[in-house]
């Protein structure tokens, strides 16, 4: 068996890819229930972490014209932000958890200057039905720590979600 | 109808960790927590899927309309397989890389090396059926960076892969054969195990080599594979 490639750091100069209007994933034309998706990225010692990639990946809904992938950069301020549409129910993990459905969440993984790897996680939308019962998010037994991964909701199709690499109030990554 | 076989767990001691002392930026980065170790579900077994016509490929990044760039130029070429050696076709790769002074093409960098207004540093291919991949360059020069004392970085060439799966993302660097900075490189050095690092050494092809034009790199790409069953959690093997 061969051994997956080691992971390196993105670094600081990745804006060299493409990630202008990336951050829109309805640009290809898709329509339906549009939300916006905010958040904020800082560190160990409360800092801006400004020199982030962000990305998004949701498998549903499925529509034409959505590829269910986003790109982000964070801006000075740690910020960032995308366009999206509402994510649905996903179908349930197979295994020892049943296959209970899972609540609404896009996939998010956070590359930058000082991971070595990615880092993965998810974001659920505060107000939507199934954190409950969600298998995920079940996983996490101290409620605050299970509230890293739900974004407040912030308007009527606005999400907001402040996420903390490490420290006091770290968000929750996963091993997958 | 999608694939939702778990990846199969990565082996202890080939992927660096987060907690890096070497390499300063991950002081205040890396997590300190343990990651919870998630289930695999559509989310995790499947990911973006991008095809060319949205995403066009940039083959030859050794030119641009109005000239050639400074340096070396290379071909670079490999396969992208899985852990099993099957072939991963039609997957992207995106690259970027400093230009052949060791400058990238990039505000933030201000290291007192010339910019190539002939340069822009970034491309994106696509394997093909067999999972062969090929581009052009230059070859990318060491710089140097500030983690500490006389820090240089090797000869590097960033890539970027999503593979079929949100969980077989894979952001790497591809190094040069011979090159007398990887021992000194903290961000290379702390991967634990040696054949691990090896690999990400590309190896001098004179077979790749084009007589009269551009020296040859082969440099191969492993994604993680699956477990043979859909109803195998990664977690179950609780060796993590």
């Amino acid at each position: 068996m061969s051994i997956t490639t080691a992971s390196q750091t993105i670094g600081p100069y990745w804006h060299l890819l493409p990630f202008e209007g990336w951050n829109d994933l309805t640009r290809f034309g898709a329509t339906g229930d549009v939300i916006t998706i905010t958040g904020r990225i800082t560190d160990g010692t409360g800092a801006a972490a400004g020199d982030c990639c962000v990305e998004i990946w949701q498998p549903r809904p499925e529509v034409e014209n959505f590829d269910g992938f986003g790109r982000a950069a964070t801006d000075k301020d740690g910020g960032f932000s995308f366009t999206t549409l509402r994510p649905e129910p996903v179908p349930g993990v197979h295994g020892r958890l049943g296959n209970v459905q899972q609540a609404p969440h896009v996939g998010l993984t956070i590359m930058a200057r000082g991971l070595m790897k990615a880092l993965q996680t998810r974001i659920y939308f505060e107000g939507d039905a199934g954190h409950d019962q969600d298998p995920v998010l079940n996983l996490i037994e101290d409620p605050a720590r299970r509230a890293t991964l739900v974004a407040k909701k912030t308007g009527a199709a606005a999400y907001h979600l402040d996420i903390v690499l490490q420290g006091a109030g770290e968000t929750v990554f996963f091993a997958i | 109808m999608s694939d939702l076989r778990a990846f199969r767990p990565l082996v202890p001691g080939t992927q660096p960790e987060y907690d890096a002392d070497v390499y300063g930026s991950t002081k205040f980065r890396a997590p300190k927590q343990q990651l919870l170790q998630v289930p695999t579900s559509l989310t995790e077994a499947t990911g973006p899927q991008f095809s060319p016509s949205r995403y066009p490929s940039i083959i030859d990044i050794s030119k641009v309309e109005s000239g050639e760039a400074q340096g070396q130029r290379i071909v670079v070429e490999g396969q992208v397989t899985d852990e099993d050696g099957r072939p991963v076709p039609h997957t992207m790769i995106e690259i970027w890389q400093a230009n052949s002074t060791g400058r990238y093409h990039h505000d933030g960098d201000q290291h007192d090396a010339p910019l190539d207004p002939h340069f822009q540093g970034a491309g994106r291919v696509f394997t093909d059926e067999n999972g062969m991949y090929r581009y052009i360059s230059i070859k990318p020069g060491a710089y140097p960076w500030r983690n500490h004392h006389n820090a240089w970085r090797p000869n590097h060439i960033h890539y970027s892969l999503f593979g079929p799966g949100f969980a077989t993302r894979l952001i790497t660097q591809m190094y040069f054969d011979g090159d007398p900075l990887l021992k000194y490189d903290p961000i290379y050095m702390c991967i634990a195990d040696a054949g691990s690092r090896e690999r990400l050494v590309a190896g001098f092809d004179l077979d790749l080599t084009m007589p009269e034009w551009a020296l040859g790199y082969r440099f191969n790409i492993v994604l993680r594979g699956r477990n043979a069953t859909p109803f195998e959690d990664s977690n179950d093997h609780g060796d993590h």
